[in-house]
């Protein structure tokens, strides 16, 4: 089926942004106004940017970016749910002079594969990892995540997150950024230019300090659902800087001492 | 080359991984196979090898699938509780069709169970093990100088189907001391192009992605419907065994591994007796050798067979037999190990007592 915006007519003289030869032509199959897509461009926008596409293996999680092999055009594996950093640490320690990356969801960093997490980044595995927290499990339909808001309702927990059976939203990152061999750790969003730049920004150092060997690297991006939210795109983003950026504010949690 | 050693079990499938060219190896240590991250931590780094202490076993077999989906000739070990929290890791392994080595070297369960020698993971190696329709190739040796020769073998095979292969010895194996020569093998001339690995994407060819995951049901059909194919070709160009004394047979004796060298004793003693016994001794425990046992039970009065456990490869066996004689079985469970008298016993009485059903004994 295709669509009539993929009949229209772009005049290339119009032309002030391409994609980049990191992604493929393979069409997003994120709902609207997910903030996967633009994760996925930033990300892959640096790789080009920096010319080491040739260099570069990610590893894919499980969740609703499960096929991020699909779209991003470097060469990947897809790891078991929440084993992303550990397949990505089989990858580095055979590759080092090789750029790894990890693509994961909260469910799949923060939950199921919190050992491998925490562990990797004690071992200050070479590595990068990308964290995209929107607080649910989106994939399998919204259920509550391990970064679930107190007080946010999800299909299990249908009158809000409560202390008493649940515990609280995890804030992994600060968790990550306490290890020693984590060298440099930020958290940004996808919802404005400045938080696209900020994400640039902050991925682009992560590649050149995985090149110079310092350690494990950690951007989160605080993202939205509006499908498992159930809100429009735009209030998603609204209610994410009302009600996420209090739990998860966003800036560099950790930079390198010079 | 050929200098005879004595070594553990262990310690002989960690010189032979080295000498088979090894790249990687990814373990957590649990008793009774820690020896060969040991030995592999201290020689294998020397030598030049990645060895990797994990905080898991769960992440030892991710690891080892990343490593050798980025084109490396990599291995783990465990034994059996941590084998079973690789059985996640080994099926998408087996999907995304990643050559590796597992070692597992079996002691008693269930649960945490004891650290003795135990055959209780037959059913886990040779049936599936984790979830979904899939294979291991599962060596199984009876010496130290297997433990050692077949690790060369499992890396060949793994590299030649693409497939994981499993060498399941059991705690008796991997602890006790034996001569041990190691053969003449140069790795250069065993490990194939990896061109589906991921390394890098070139210029000049598309992206390679190791994906398990094919979320179009006949998609999925036709990776199962190949792999099953595979599985064919290897069951037609792999399965092995050994047979002794089995040309003038009247009754067999059936084991592996450990229970194989005991049941080879106990046919020593009974033909002393002059009872005519053989012993047929699966080798590659899948592939099973179902024609052989088939072969022999053509011409026996009677099959026993011998395992440290409570009878499961005895159901390939009557697979195999399909009816034609009695087949019998004698088990010591709980890392107990049966002695060649014992097994002697169970012959006499299943020849004075012939069994009309299928009788476990233990």
């Amino acid at each position: 089926m295709e669509t009539a915006l993929a009949h229209t007519d772009i005049e290339m003289m119009d032309c002030v942004y391409e994609k980049p030869d990191t992604l493929t032509d393979q069409r997003f199959h994120y709902c609207p106004g997910c903030g996967h897509g633009v994760a996925h461009r930033v990300l892959m926008e640096v790789i080009d940017e920096l010319g080491i596409q040739e260099q570069t293996i990610g590893v894919a999680p499980v969740g609703c970016s499960v096929f991020a092999y699909h779209y991003m055009n470097v060469d990947m594996q897809e790891a078991a749910h929440g084993r992303a950093s550990a397949v990505a640490t089989g990858i580095k320690r055979m590759h080092p002079d090789k750029y790894v990356y990890t693509y994961q969801g909260d469910g799949d960093l923060a939950a199921i594969g919190t050992a491998e997490t925490i562990h990797t980044a004690n071992r200050g595995e070479n590595i990068l990892v990308v964290f995209i927290n929107n607080a649910i499990y989106g994939m399998t339909g919204g259920q509550m995540a391990p970064t679930t808001l107190l007080g946010m309702k999800t299909s299990t927990s249908p009158a809000g997150r409560t202390i008493e059976t649940a515990g609280f939203p995890i804030k992994i990152t600060e968790m990550v950024a306490m290890l020693p061999g984590v060298y440099y750790v930020a958290r940004t969003s996808v919802h404005t230019p400045n938080a696209v730049r900020q994400l640039k920004k902050a991925l682009t150092k992560a590649f050149q300090y995985q090149k110079q060997g310092k350690g494990t690297c950690f951007v989160e991006v605080v993202s939205n659902c509006p499908s498992g939210w159930k809100m429009t795109p735009l209030q998603a983003n609204k209610w994410m800087e009302e009600n996420m950026f209090p739990v998860f504010p966003p800036g560099e949690i950790k930079v390198p001492k010079n | 080359m050929s200098e005879v050693q004595l070594m553990k079990g262990n310690e002989a499938i960690a010189e032979a991984a080295i000498r088979a060219g090894c790249q990687g190896y990814f373990g957590y240590p649990i008793t009774p196979q820690s020896e060969i991250l040991e030995y592999l931590t201290d020689e294998g780094r020397k030598r030049g090898m990645v060895v990797l202490q994990a905080e898991s076993e769960v992440a030892s077999i991710n690891m080892v699938y990343g490593a050798s989906g980025a084109g490396a000739r990599v291995m783990t070990s465990s034994s059996s509780p941590g084998i079973s929290l690789m059985q996640e890791g080994i099926s998408y392994i087996a999907c995304a069709e990643l050559p590796c080595l597992i070692v597992n070297i079996n002691r008693g369960g269930p649960g945490l169970g004891t650290i003795q020698p135990s055959q209780g993971d037959y059913f886990q190696s040779t049936k599936g093990g984790g979830h979904g329709d899939y294979r291991l190739i599962v060596l199984a040796p009876a010496s130290v100088q297997e433990m050692a020769d077949f690790v060369y073998d499992a890396f060949d095979l793994a590299d030649k189907y693409r497939n994981p292969v499993m060498i399941l010895a059991d705690g008796a194996l991997g602890q006790m001391m034996e001569k041990v020569e190691f053969k003449k093998y140069n790795p250069a001339d065993h490990i194939p192009p990896k061109p589906w690995a991921t390394v890098g994407k070139t210029r000049d060819r598309e992206r390679n992605f190791l994906t398990s995951l094919h979320i179009q049901p006949e998609k999925m059909e036709q990776i199962n419907l190949a792999l099953q194919e595979k599985y064919r070709t290897i069951t037609r160009n792999e399965t092995r065994s050994e047979s002794i004394e089995t040309d003038d047979a009247d009754y067999i004796l059936v084991g592996y591994g450990l229970a194989a060298r005991i049941a080879h004793r106990a046919v020593e003693i009974a033909r002393e007796k002059g009872i005519r016994v053989g012993l047929l001794r699966p080798i590659t425990l899948w592939p099973f050798p179902y024609g052989r046992v088939q072969e022999l039970a053509t011409k026996a009065k009677g099959i026993l067979v011998i395992e440290m456990n409570a009878g499961q490869m005895v159901e390939d066996v009557r697979l195999g037999v399909e009816g034609r004689v009695p087949v019998k079985f004698y088990g010591r469970m709980g890392g107990i190990i049966p002695s060649p008298d014992e097994v002697v016993h169970a012959l006499e009485s299943m020849i004075h007592q012939p069994v009309e059903a299928n009788v476990e004994e233990y």
